[in-house]
């Protein structure tokens, strides 16, 4: 692997690691967030409500998911 | 633009690049005291340069050059992958599913782990010697303030970017990156009362509301009251943070670890 091909490799790895990491949910929220504002583009009223609503949606399902657990006996 | 939401966005800034800059300080000291002052400030101080420059490079062209609309929704998503990821951490933290971060943990790891490396450099001959310890201690520093300062750098581009402030939203991470630098100077190491995980969780609820806000605007979404939702948005993620506290606290509440039971 060539010094170029291996520095490339790592920046990709670093951004994959800060931007989805452990919470890959967290990133699909995001994706999922911004296809529903176009969708719901235009309209009044509608997308100030649904969008901060599944927002928290998305954060309560990754904050459950990273909960800490009791070892199974 | 409101002044409620420059307000918002120097704040958040502001509040980002205070944590942040008291995790590097950590490390910087920690390297400082086992390396020497000289590499660990050094380093410090050319990953700052670094993150400077990233500033400029990266700020200055998305401001010009990308449309507003488009820039607003990809800011707006960055933001909310970050502002999500920190109110997650503030809210496991707060209801005792993770630890709270420690600065005194983190000195006492890094300390440890630079003198172990200067106990093995011992064994070399003297030329060499000299060489690994300025470059680790340099290192060390570069590494802690440029990984923190990453993430700073986002949250300045970004926000700045999306309201083109991004002059006043890089003064107000230089202010923070100053405070802690000389309040680091006057204290040494007394970083663990920096109330951070507080600071944190006012950060993830700020950069949650703009990210909420921006992805909506760019994409055409109508904000009643148009930037004033901001302020409405924040507080709905106060709620949110403290309802969902409260539930993980008491519905779901953390196994206590085996060596803290009798």
């Amino acid at each position: 692997m060539s010094a170029v091909t291996r520095a490339l490799r790592a920046f990709g790895l670093f951004w994959w690691d800060f931007l989805v990491g452990e919470t890959p949910e967290l990133a699909l929220a995001t994706g999922a967030l911004v296809g529903l504002a176009f969708l719901l583009a235009g309209q009044r009223w509608v997308g100030a409500i649904v969008l901060p609503l599944v927002a928290a949606a998305f954060l309560f399902l990754s904050t459950y998911r990273g909960r800490r657990r009791a070892p199974r006996s | 633009m409101h002044t409620s939401s420059t307000l918002i966005l120097v704040l958040a800034v502001f509040a980002a690049s205070l944590v942040e800059m008291v995790e590097a300080l950590t490390i910087v000291v920690a390297a400082g005291v086992s390396r020497g002052w000289r590499p660990a400030l050094e380093g410090a101080a050319a990953a700052l340069l670094v993150l400077g420059v990233l500033v400029l490079a990266v700020g200055v062209p998305l401001i010009r050059y990308i449309p507003l609309g488009a820039l607003r929704v990809v800011v707006g998503a960055l933001l909310l992958v970050l502002g999500l990821s920190w109110l997650r951490k503030a809210i496991l933290r707060a209801s005792g599913h993770k630890d709270p971060h420690d600065e005194d943990k983190i000195f006492a790891a890094t300390v440890a782990e630079l003198s172990a490396e200067d106990e093995a450099a011992a064994a070399l001959p003297t030329a060499a010697r000299t060489k690994k310890h300025d470059g680790v201690g340099f290192a060390v520093a570069f590494k802690g303030v440029f990984l923190e300062g990453t993430e700073v750098v986002l949250i300045v581009v970004s926000l700045g970017a999306a309201q083109h402030r991004l002059g006043l939203a890089a003064l107000a991470a230089a202010a923070a990156a100053v405070l802690v630098a000389v309040v680091g100077l006057l204290v040494a190491r007394q970083l663990s009362e920096v109330p951070e995980n507080t600071i944190k969780t006012v950060v993830g609820v700020m950069l949650a509301s703009f990210g909420v806000f921006w992805v909506g605007e760019g994409a055409g979404v109508h904000w009643p009251g148009s930037d004033l939702a901001i302020p409405v948005l924040v507080g709905f993620f106060v709620v949110v943070f403290f309802a969902f506290t409260a539930y993980m606290r008491t519905l779901l509440p953390a196994p206590i670890p085996e060596e803290a039971t009798p």
